[in-house]
């Protein structure tokens, strides 16, 4: 059986706002699976729920074609994105505690290969970095050497050589086989990481595919970048999208040599131009909005 | 099922040890009780006194020799009627001389007078006793005659060692109920629970292991706790070990169950905290840690009887006191059986993994 999970028609509910409104995506086994969305989207409700930590009011979720059943738990490992660990216990004796509440365990050593967590091992959990901290929780994850293992926001919070350190252990489980389900705030890591991405507004998903697919099915085009911003009435009638953001100027065009030309046609300095390709995040903004959201 | 419950089990206690301060404090308080009224006592600080009236006609006590003059004093009626007007003494009836005397010999009570039969009885152990002993001779004239004094036949008990089962009962409260719920409400707010719950581990298997865990702990640090206290103050258990371990432990699981229901559903540790506050300082007051409620409203002394502590306190002193055995302990055993049960149906029946 190739797809490993498949979810219908969710819907959840709490008194106050409808979280999921009739979510479905099936996901096929050994690939990740990118999960997106603003804050307040409904990617976490959607996850717990499929995670057995929420009931849903409505629809089906499939786990290796069936409902989830008594061994689910046995089978999916869990990275939550708040999680403290047990104080006054060793990085060792964590891992040993939570490998032993499951039936079926993974090798602790290679977990600690892994996960990088030799030098940790006998280092008590307060006095552990938010890199290490999040590697442990993964290595955590995996202590039941799973079949499916979801990561909620994994690398919020990390710096940048923490979450690079991280994505490579992300991509070394993928390797293995493993079947991951990933949310996240930062579009280069789903880029990255991720095989197949969904994104997710006010409960609902309003696109899916690969990232490329995507991209090429919403985000087309290259972006011209100056550090200027020429004012509305010098760009009156430009042939492409325009927006001013801060003080600078961002052109959506298809055709990179045209637009040029047209600026220069519109004696607009070029000096500070940078031209890159669009990716995730601009198809992000694009697709959820510009808005902050609270 | 037992190697998760074990590993849980094995973590908490971890825990518990590691942190020295809480670990430190629950061996070092019931030291410092017991420290601190040894020195009260020693030296009379005492203001209020507790004076028992026989009301029934005079018996006759058997006594070991001595002094066992009957003889009603000239002056005794004289001298009774002054010092009922002494202030700061509560006058307690008794019909029966001979539950009067069991009573004093439990130190509920500080001096035991019979007007009628010009007699009184204190407990020679018993610092209030004396000065009640001074007050009822010194009250009206200063001759020192009208009474014959007497002593508890049979044996004593050094108030120290009433007081002792009264404090150990305390500590293990606080430890069972501020240990087990605290640290429940912790594991709650801080997501631990909630990342247990993912696993295969059943929220019984989690509340067994909690259990397990504190009941380890808490008659560990008694067992210390005794062990140190009888060494240093000579205390003596005239009941088996057997009886009081078993009395312990019931009341420790009744607490512990207690802690379990308070800590079911909150994530709020200053909740917890208010709580749990709420149930300790009663139990502290009105289960006989520190003084008795002979004396007290009717309706006082059965309060006192919803509390877990009050029955535990109650059995250990039966057993270290008096050397009561199982069967005399039967109604304790009963009430905390009762309590604790009821206390985990509805904890179990309420529990929750997660935050609201």
């Amino acid at each position: 059986m190739n797809t490993i999970l498949e979810v219908k028609n969710l819907v959840k509910s709490f008194p106050e706002v409808c979280a999921v409104q009739g979510v479905s995506f099936s996901i096929p086994r050994g690939i990740c699976f990118g999960l997106l969305g603003p804050n307040g989207a409904g990617k976490t409700t959607t996850i717990e729920v499929i995670e057995t930590i929420l009931k849903h009011d409505s629809g089906e979720i499939l786990y290796k074609g069936r409902p989830r059943g008594a061994t689910f738990r046995e089978e999916v490992g869990i990275q939550f994105q708040n999680t403290e660990l047990p104080q006054y216990l060793t990085v060792r004796e964590t891992l040993e505690t939570f490998r032993n509440l499951y039936g079926r365990r993974g090798d602790i050593d290679e977990l600690i290969e892994i996960c990088q967590l030799e030098e940790l091992l006998n280092r008590d959990n307060r006095k552990i970095s938010g890199g290490q901290k999040q590697r442990l929780l993964l290595a955590m994850a995996l202590a039941n050497d799973p079949e499916l293992v979801f990561l909620d926001e994994p690398t919020t919070g990390l710096d940048p050589q923490a979450r690079r350190h991280l994505w490579d252990i992300v991509r070394n489980i993928k390797m293995k086989g493993k079947t991951l389900i990933l949310t996240t705030h930062y579009m280069e890591e789903a880029q990255i990481l991720c095989d197949r991405i969904a994104i997710m507004d006010y409960g609902k998903i309003i696109a899916e595919g690969t990232p490329q697919e995507l991209l090429e099915q919403h985000c087309a085009g290259t972006i011209i970048h100056l550090d200027i911003s020429p004012g509305e009435k010098i760009m009156e009638g430009f042939p492409w999208p325009w927006f001013q953001v801060n003080g600078t100027m961002e052109i959506h065009t298809d055709s990179v040599n045209r637009a040029i030309e047209e600026l220069m046609r519109l004696d607009i300095d070029l000096s500070s131009m940078t031209i890159r390709s669009r990716n995730l995040e601009d198809l992000f903004l694009e697709l959820t909005g510009h808005q902050l959201r609270t | 099922m037992i190697k998760r419950i074990w590993t849980l089990f094995v973590a908490r206690n971890r825990e518990f040890i590691r942190d020295r301060s809480a670990f430190g404090w629950n061996i070092a308080f019931p030291f410092l009780i017991v420290l601190g009224f040894g020195l009260m006592f020693s030296q009379d600080r005492q203001v209020l006194y507790k004076a028992g009236i026989v009301t029934a006609p005079a018996q006759q006590v058997q006594r070991s020799g001595g002094d066992n003059s009957l003889t009603k004093g000239p002056f005794a009626a004289e001298k009774f009627a002054q010092f009922k007007k002494t202030r700061y003494v509560e006058y307690i009836t008794f019909p029966s001389q001979e539950h009067a005397l069991k009573t004093l010999a439990h130190h509920r009570i500080d001096i035991l007078i019979n007007p009628a039969a010009g007699q009184y009885w204190i407990n020679s152990s018993s610092p209030k006793g004396y000065i009640a002993e001074r007050l009822l001779l010194a009250a009206g004239s200063n001759d020192g005659h009208g009474f014959t004094r007497q002593i508890v036949q049979g044996r004593e008990i050094p108030y120290i060692e009433w007081l002792f089962p009264g404090v150990l009962g305390m500590n293990m409260m606080f430890s069972a109920l501020f240990g087990v719920g605290y640290v429940v409400v912790r594991y709650r707010k801080n997501g631990v629970l909630k990342r247990m719950s993912v696993t295969p581990l059943r929220p019984w298997e989690f509340l067994t292991a909690q259990i397990i865990s504190r009941m380890f702990l808490l008659l560990g640090t008694t067992a210390v706790v005794y062990i140190g206290c009888a060494l240093i103050f000579g205390f003596q258990c005239r009941g088996s070990y057997g009886t009081l371990l078993f009395i312990f432990s019931l009341g420790g699981f009744s607490m512990i169950s207690l802690g379990l229901l308070v800590a079911s559903r909150s994530s709020s540790e200053e909740f917890a905290g208010g709580i749990l506050n709420l149930i300790t300082w009663p139990m502290m007051f009105l289960s006989e840690v520190w003084f008795s409620l002979e004396g007290a409203h009717p309706w006082v002394k059965k309060l006192s009887l919803i509390f877990p502590l009050t029955p535990m306190i109650d059995g250990a002193r039966k057993v270290m006191n008096d050397g009561a055995g199982i069967y005399d302990l039967k109604y304790q055993i009963i009430s905390l059986s009762v309590m604790s049960a009821l206390f985990m149906i509805i904890g179990s029946f309420m529990f929750k993994w997660q935050k609201e």
